[in-house]
């Protein structure tokens, strides 16, 4: 099966003779990246490690991926790193990573696992806690103490305190909720982990289509413009784009925006799209139901620009604007 | 080759609810509210009808986990074009403390018995909102997975997924037996109609406990408080543009 476990059988005996007394509690954070850069929720799940007491190993699975170690040694809080770096592992296929995780489990018995709750973290880490036989944590957004975890339920309508009974806590949380480490100050060493991966070809990566943009990344932007169904076609988002490009902002959509196919999946701000906080979110055409409200009710500031005086996102917006968006929006690009 | 494909679906409070905090802070006021398939559960059910009706799976079959009330759900999906269903009972208590992690080993017990091909389930539940069961199933089964699932496609004996993914879309190829999860844009789901509802009541529906599973139920978490979020006050409305912008350069906001 694993490569891994034969190799390393005889050097984790001996390893764990010397280290025994010292390894009584570690958190793992696997880190997100696309082999060159850290992904910003890298930094924010570092933080959430950092308030549960322990040593913090980071594991880096990537192909060739050395770029994005280098910046993961300077972030403050990083004991370690283990790099898993293998041209098999492009794409980040769950079916793939897994293995190597829970073999670093099995290796460093840690006490807890921690993904941000993105895509890729929500793709994997329950993979790794089944094989662990043990109950994941989604979307954690505070943590009371080394058991005690908070999140949300029914799209962020109530908050759920609970505490895990496992010997391991495995977690994904939310970027949002905790500060990015300082990416410099940090000085961890590096070593490789496992030995040549027996990759499995249950599944295979064919290709991705991302989008590219110089604005800022929508789930950590600081201002977002958001537009929703009354934006009435493709074309028309432009008018946002206009005026995020004035104030440095990242361009988000409702759910109805990105179903009319006005905008790509990956704005879509919600219950289940990103849920993001913001210093200053302005929603655009967009009615406010529950669902759009989990994605950004968190944010500092507010602001609703919508014909319909009676759409719901009004009872959440700090200002709000009664207009007709192709008329306000360009007029406040022109102003700002 | 014809596939059997096993859907998975959850009851659960309908999603235009403004779901209530119970004032003793143990949970979410569900009594006499009403309650739905979940909507990402609907998608997965009319996936797999549309497997059915292009002839790529030859038996499709719904399974909820829950109390006698998850019965509903599970005609609802035989309404829509399943072929039968599996009710495994969990008493009420035990629901309660019910995590993914059980859920998803019940799934596998299933699909190793009844011989399952595909698994499809809807990408997260809106009332816990975990988004971990399909994960967690591939991984009990070591099964590969297709999560957050736009598009599905057969390619000879392998499933072509496009997922949607934080930075757009990814396509990735899986072989069978697999586990899918059904994000929005997968399909839209047909309505049930009067003489299907009807005909559901004739299809069967089996009943499992989790102990013919012999799935253990013990809780792993303790739900410690359940209280509301922080409540957001409407703001003012402002005139004109001009107006919203002096008060957002007053806030520091631009």
């Amino acid at each position: 099966m694993l490569a891994i476990r034969k190799s390393f059988s005889t050097v984790s005996k001996n390893f764990s003779q010397t280290q025994v007394l010292r390894r009584l509690k570690g958190t793992l954070v696997v880190a997100e990246h696309d082999n060159n850069k850290l992904s910003n929720i890298t930094l924010n799940a570092v933080t959430a490690a950092s308030k549960l007491g322990s040593d913090i190993t980071c594991l880096v699975i990537g192909s060739n991926c050395t770029k994005a170690v280098e910046q993961l040694s300077k972030v403050k809080g990083v004991t370690k790193i283990l790099v898993a770096d293998n041209g098999g592992f492009e794409g980040y296929l769950p079916e793939r990573l897994t293995p190597i995780i829970v073999a670093s489990q099995k290796q460093f018995n840690f006490t807890h696992i921690i993904a941000g709750a993105s895509a890729f973290g929500k793709s994997i880490l329950p993979r790794v806690a089944a094989k662990l036989d043990v109950s994941a944590i989604s979307d954690v957004i505070g943590i009371k103490d080394p058991e005690t975890f908070v999140r949300t339920i029914y799209a962020g309508n109530a908050i759920m305190t609970l505490k895990s009974t496992e010997a391991i806590k495995i977690l994904t949380v939310r970027g949002t909720s905790f500060e990015a480490a300082a990416t410099e100050g940090g000085s961890a060493a590096h070593e490789k982990f496992g030995d040549v991966p027996s990759l499995t070809d249950q599944s295979t990566f064919v290709k991705q289509e991302l989008s590219k943009s110089d604005r800022p990344e929508l789930s950590s932007a600081k201002k977002v413009i958001s537009g929703g169904r009354g934006m009435k076609n493709a074309d028309n988002f432009k008018i946002l784009y206009a005026l995020a490009d004035k104030i440095g902002a990242a361009v988000g959509a409702s759910r109805a925006a990105v179903d009319a196919g006005y905008c790509p999946n990956d704005l879509q701000v919600g219950q289940t799209g990103k849920i993001v906080a913001p210093e200053l979110y302005i929603a655009i055409g967009i009615s406010g139901a529950i669902q759009h409200l989990a994605g950004m009710k968190d944010s500092k500031t507010i602001v609703a620009i919508n014909k319909d005086p009676d759409a719901p996102i009004f009872q959440v917006a700090d200002l709000g604007l009664v207009a007709d968006l192709f008329k306000v929006v360009p007029e406040m690009t022109q102003k700002l | 080759m014809s596939l059997r494909v096993m859907v998975g679906v959850k009851r659960v409070v309908d999603y235009a609810v403004k779901v209530r905090v119970k004032p003793d802070k143990t949970g979410v006021i569900t009594d006499g509210v009403k309650h739905s398939m979940n909507p990402f559960d609907e998608i997965a059910v009319e996936e797999a009808v549309r497997l059915k009706e292009k002839n790529v799976a030859n038996e499709i079959i719904a399974v909820s986990c829950g109390p006698a009330a998850s019965q509903e759900t599970l005609r609802t999906a035989l309404a829509m074009g399943m072929d039968k269903a599996i009710h495994v009972e969990i008493p009420q208590p035990q629901y309660d403390t019910m995590q993914p992690i059980h859920v998803a080993k019940c799934l596998a017990k299933l699909a190793t018995d009844y011989k399952v091909d595909i698994i499809i389930l809807g990408k997260q539940a809106i009332d816990d909102d975990c988004n971990q069961t399909a994960q967690m199933t591939a991984g009990l089964l070591d099964w590969p997975q297709g999560v957050y699932a736009s598009k599905i496609e057969k390619d000879g004996d392998l499933l072509v997924v496009t997922r949607e993914v934080d930075g757009g879309l990814e396509t990735v190829k899986l072989k069978l037996p697999a586990v899918l999860s059904a994000d929005l844009r997968l399909n839209e789901p047909r309505y049930a109609t009067l003489p299907n509802i009807m005909k559901a009541k004739k299809k069967p529906l089996d009943k499992k406990t989790p102990a013919d599973l012999g799935v253990d139920l013990a809780p792993r978490h303790q739900v410690v408080s359940i209280e509301d979020p922080p409540t957001r006050q409407a703001g003012a409305k402002v005139a004109d543009v001009d107006e919203l912008i002096s008060r957002l350069k007053a806030l520091g906001r631009i």
